[in-house]
Order: C-alpha cells, then structure tokens, then sequence
C-alpha cells in the first residue's frame, strides 16, 4: 500500500487525497517510510521533519473532514487546491521557519531562519506538506552535489554516480519516490540539470516568475526558484501554487500569469503540434555531446514533427561565449551577496587563537565555513570585479549577456521555442570531476543561455541513453513571460513518449528498497 | 534575497593597490595577488590554498577572458534579463522582524544587540 501511494503522481494522489480514498497523514507515512528505507543510499535529504509532516498531515485530513480548505487556502484560483495533503521536499537553499536552512553549507549549520521563503510560504498556504530539505552544492555552486559539506547525494539509477546540481537532492528525492514534488532554485541550470541526469522534470521559469524572497542568493540576476517533480503536469501544479507577483521581491514580475496546469493538461489532451515552430540550436548539439543524448534527442525531435511542429535548425552565435560570460557574472554577484556570512548576524563564528578584530574573526570564520568551491568563486569575483579588472572581464561579460540576448530575441522572431538536449552527458561518476573546476563548469553549457537572458526553460526525460542506461532530458526554452507555452508543449511530448514506451521512464529505475522493507512498519528517520 | 548585504566587506576595497589600469592579461594572476584577493573578500587560506587557487584561477580566467573577443565599445552592457524600474513601496510602518527574531540566529548577543569583537585593531 504504502509503495504504491509514494509511486503516485502528484496530481494523482491529489485526486486520491480530495476523494478520501487516501488520508494526508497515510500519504506523508508512506513518503516517510520510503525515505528511511532509501536515504542510506540515496541522501537526498539534510533534514527531515517527520513529526512536523505527520502534525500538518493530520490538520489538513481534519479540515478536509470538515470542509474548512477554504477556496484561499487551497488557491482554488491558481489551481492549488489540487495539491492539499500532497507531500513536498524543499531545496535547502529555501529558508524554512521551523526547519534549518544552510544552502549545503557548514557556515549555516543549525541555522533555523526567522521566516519562510515566499514559496514556502505560499505551499504551506495550498496546503502541501514539507517532508524536509534536500542536499545541494554549497551556496548551489556545483553541478553534481559534491561540493555539499553534508556529503554528496546518489543518483538513483546509479549509486555511484551523480545526481546533478546544484539542486540534486530534489531531484533525487523525486526520481527516488520519496517526494513526488520538490522547489529547486535555478541559477545556470540547477533545476534542468539534475532533472535530466535523473529521468524527472525541471522547470525553471521566467526570471521574476517567482519570488526569490527568502531564498539564499547566489547571483541575484540569475536566480530562479522553479518546480521539480516526475511529470510536466505536476510542475505546473506546483507552479501555479509558487508564481505571482511578491511585493518582498523588488525583481517580482506584476504579470497576471494564466493557469500552468491548464496549458499541461491542454498539451497532453490535444498531443498536437500544428502550428508550433520549434528552433533547434545549432551550437548546443553535436560536438562535446555524447552518443546516446543525441540519439534520443534526435528521436525525441521526430516525435515532435510528427505530432505537426515545424521543426528547424537556428544559429545563436554568442551562445559560444554564454560559459565565459556566466563565470564571471555569477563569482561576481555571489561575492557580494555573500559578504553577508560575516560571522555577526547569523551563522558560525570562529574565534582566532588569540583573539583579533571583527575582521579577523570574520577570515576566520570564512576559512571554517565555506568549502573550496566557494572561496574559488568568491575569489574569481573579487578578481572579475577589482581596479583594473573590472572593464575587460564584469563589463566584458555584461555586454555579452547583451549579445546573447539579442539572439534569442533573432531566433525568437523566428521560431515558438528553442530545443537542445538538457546536458552535454549522462550522470558521470562521482568524483570525476571534482579536482577539475573546468570540466565541471562545462555541464551547464546548454542551460546558462536561459538564465543570462532570464527565458523560462524546461527538462524532461526522453529516455535512456543506450550506452550507459542512464536518463537523457531535451530542454525547451520559450521567450521570457511564455512559461505556459513550455508546459503545453512538454506535455505533449511527455504524453507521444509514454505512449510510446507503454509506462513512464522513472517506472524503469532501479526499485533502491527491497520489497520486504515496506512490510515492516518502521518509520522512523 | 534573505538579508541586506553589509557593507563591512567592501569598505576596505578603497585600501587596495592599484593594479595595471587596463592591462586584462590573464597570466599575471599571482600568489601575492590570490593573497591580496582573500584578504578583500576576508578569508583566511593557508599557503597550500593559494597555491592550488592560484593555479586554477589562472586556468579559469584564460577561459573566461573569451568573454572580450566579442565585447565590443558598441555593445551595451546588460546587467539585468528583464528590464525593471525602481520599487517603491508606501512609506508605511510594516510587519518586522522583532529584536528577539532578529537575534534568534547570531553567533553572539547581549539580549539587545549583536555582540561583536573589537573594529579597530591596536594600531589603528
């Protein structure tokens, strides 16, 4: 029973949940029970609040009971009162009152926020419960949840691979049924990476789509939190309940945004095409790509042809310069939006031996408390930014981020959507890249566009790759505002490739928890 | 997004020695310079950090310098994707954090303030 209940679509269990067949407190049991058996392998999670899940659980049967979720409380409007008494898992860099929020980071250990994030906020308003907070890259700076000072997370299909990043304990937590709802923050591409290196769907919306209002900053104009889930329909759902305008958040779009949800179920009814022309990007295919991706991306695009989209090839020259410009724009803003760990307000505080002043302590404590890959950036953006250095690399960047801009809105004159495979390979091992800073910043080579030009951008599964078994996601990217286009269109796809294969991609995953282990009753975390 | 950025960090840029006005050339990076860098961003490394930093920022930046084959004196810079204007918002008395909130995750307190170690050291 339990199995099956974590095996459920979001949207599904909401339907079990709103017709009683299933209770909130028997869905969020069995998340919980499924957590204990897999997180050994899989540590997705930093924190679970099992006691905190079951006591919301209850709240929300006894008010459905009742008939108090109120059309405000359930969102109604927005197509939220389908998620009451569904489980979420939320990324760690998202602050939480009554859970910790350390961003993956040793300098923020313990660290319980003094409010929510706006996202969170509004979930816990639509009535979906928080299991916990899953592992990330450090302050979300990696592509593979190595560079975690908790230990990096597993990707499901392969334990000893990676899960992608920065956000891949919410991937993992999804791939793996533990969740079948997770929020990821996207800052090049830390949504859609993991999303297609673990067969799940990623969305990152249009930047100011969503608040970022509580969330732990990496590089302000690139940040962007976004639904992580098993379907693109589940992703809307939960878009629908995180997006809108936040008066907390001065970078928050006024826009009246249509129902996510609606343009989903549009898609994978219709499964038609007509009309739609789709751009595939010269310069993010071919060489650097391994075998496989291409293979089922290529597959996937006759998919699209046949369901009637004019599919063509476009050329976004500047495309080439998006790494270059992104690692120095993201060091850049991240060293001084983490100026802010500063041993004073919040966080750990190192005493030198000896004593010193505030500014020694405050070396000290940055010495204990951040892990390599952030002094690396933060030291990249001291440099991008200092006397001298300042016109021929931040300023350099910037007007690329202004070419690249440029290029989307050329092919967008063009072309409905653009495509591209998620990333350049499958999940590599752990450890493969870790000692090589450059190998590692190459991942994100097909998913910075989006964020430098803030368009929304979607991943979905595709299939596996035949050489290594493991998951391949496609990437569609819209022009900024047009998020709905993107779920519509995934949809679609998502619907012609389950037809096609006769089950879902995530069905195909290793089963991590022998049967046997859901037998016995032990829930404890 | 979660807190204002302090100033405390960037005060001391004013303090830093001039490097060679507009000479971008990547390869000058040096451990004296990694070491300078670290101090403005306060922390602390070991001589090994610098070092292995040194080195992978040298290897970093000869990549990301391609950034100024393209950026030509015609092309604007931008610095944000969507284009916004200022935020206002009505001079109002809000809901804020209380002082016990505020305290509730510093490292140090006095039940009322933030208690930090000495600004200045002895010689200043």
């Amino acid at each position: 029973m339990s199995h099956d209940l974590t095996r459920l679509t979001a949207s599904a269990l909401a339907e079990k949940l709103a017709s009683r067949e299933v209770s909130s407190l028997e869905a969020v049991d069995a998340h919980l029970d499924r957590i204990a058996a897999v997180e050994p392998d899989v540590h997705a999670f930093l924190h679970v609040a099992a006691d905190q899940a079951r006591a919301t659980a209850r709240a929300i049967d006894a008010r459905r009971a009742s008939g108090d979720l109120t059309s405000d409380e359930t969102g109604a409007a927005r197509g939220g009162s389908e998620l009451a008494g569904v489980p979420i898992a939320i990324k760690d860099v998202l602050c939480t009152i009554d859970m910790p929020s350390t961003a993956g980071s040793k300098i923020l250990e313990g660290w319980v926020p003094p409010y929510d994030a706006t996202v969170v906020a509004k979930l816990r308003r639509a009535g979906l419960i928080p299991l916990g907070k899953t592992n990330m890259d450090e302050f979300a700076m990696g592509s593979s949840t190595e560079h975690s000072a908790y230990g990096p997370t597993h990707n499901p299909w392969d334990l000893d691979r990676i899960p992608g990043g920065s956000g891949g304990g919410s991937a993992a937590a999804v791939a793996a049924f533990e969740a079948p709802l997770a929020l990821g923050s996207d800052t090049g591409g830390s949504i859609r990476q993991p999303a297609a290196v673990t067969g799940s769907v990623g969305m990152k919306p249009t930047y100011g789509g969503v608040s970022r209002y509580g969330a732990i900053a990496l590089a302000s104009s690139l940040d962007q939190v976004g639904p992580v889930s098993r379907t693109v329909l589940d992703a809307a759902l939960l878009h629908d309940v995180i997006g809108g305008h936040d008066p907390r958040d001065s970078t928050s779009l006024r826009d009246e945004w249509p129902s996510f949800a609606a343009a989903a179920r549009e898609g994978a009814q219709t499964r038609s095409l007509k009309g739609l022309k789709v751009g595939i990007v010269k310069e993010l295919q071919g060489d650097g790509f391994q075998k496989g991706v291409t293979q089922r991306f290529e597959e996937a695009v006759v998919l699209l042809t046949a369901a009637g989209a004019d599919v063509v090839e476009v050329s976004t020259p500047s495309f080439e310069y998006a790494i270059s410009a992104y690692y120095l724009i993201l060091p850049a803003e991240a060293s001084s939006n983490l100026a802010k760990f500063d041993s004073v307000r919040f966080g750990l505080r190192v005493n030198p031996p000896g004593g010193g002043t505030v500014e020694d302590v405050m070396a000290a404590t940055r010495e204990a408390g951040f892990g390599p890959e952030v002094k690396r950036r933060i030291i990249l953006g001291t440099y991008a930014l200092s006397a001298g250095y300042y016109d021929a690399y931040y300023g350099s960047a910037q007007k690329v981020r202004t070419l690249i801009q440029r290029d989307f809105a050329r092919v967008f004159a063009e072309v409905d959507v653009l495509v591209t495979p998620s990333a350049p390979t499958t999940a590599f091992k752990l450890g493969e890249k870790l000692d090589d800073p450059l190998a590692m910043y190459l991942n994100d080579l097909t998913t910075i566009p989006a964020n430098l030009a803030g368009v929304p951008g979607i991943s979905l599964p595709v299939g596996l790759a035949p050489e290594d078994g493991l998951p391949v996601g496609i990437q569609f990217m819209a022009p900024a505002r047009e998020d709905a286009r993107l779920y519509k269109l995934g949809a679609t796809l998502e619907a012609l490739l389950e037809e096609k294969w006769g089950h879902t991609l995530l069905s195909q995953a290793p089963d991590l928890a022998p049967q046997e282990m859901f037998a016995s009753e032990e829930g404890a975390v | 997004m979660s807190t204002e950025t302090p100033s405390s960090v960037s005060t001391s840029a004013n303090s830093r020695p001039a490097h060679a006005a507009g000479d971008s050339s990547a390869g000058e990076i040096t451990t004296a310079q990694v070491e300078h860098l670290a101090g403005l961003a306060r922390i602390r490394l070991t001589p090994d950090e610098v070092t292995k930093l040194t080195r992978e920022l040298v290897a970093i930046v000869d990549n990301v310098a391609k950034v100024t084959e393209v950026a030509t004196p015609d092309v604007p810079a931008t610095s944000h994707p969507i284009p916004l204007q200022n935020v206002f918002r009505e001079d109002v008395v809000g809901v804020t954090l209380t002082q016990e909130q505020a305290l509730s995750g510093a490292p140090e307190h006095d039940g009322s303030r933030f208690r930090v170690s000495a600004i200045l050291g002895e010689e200043q």
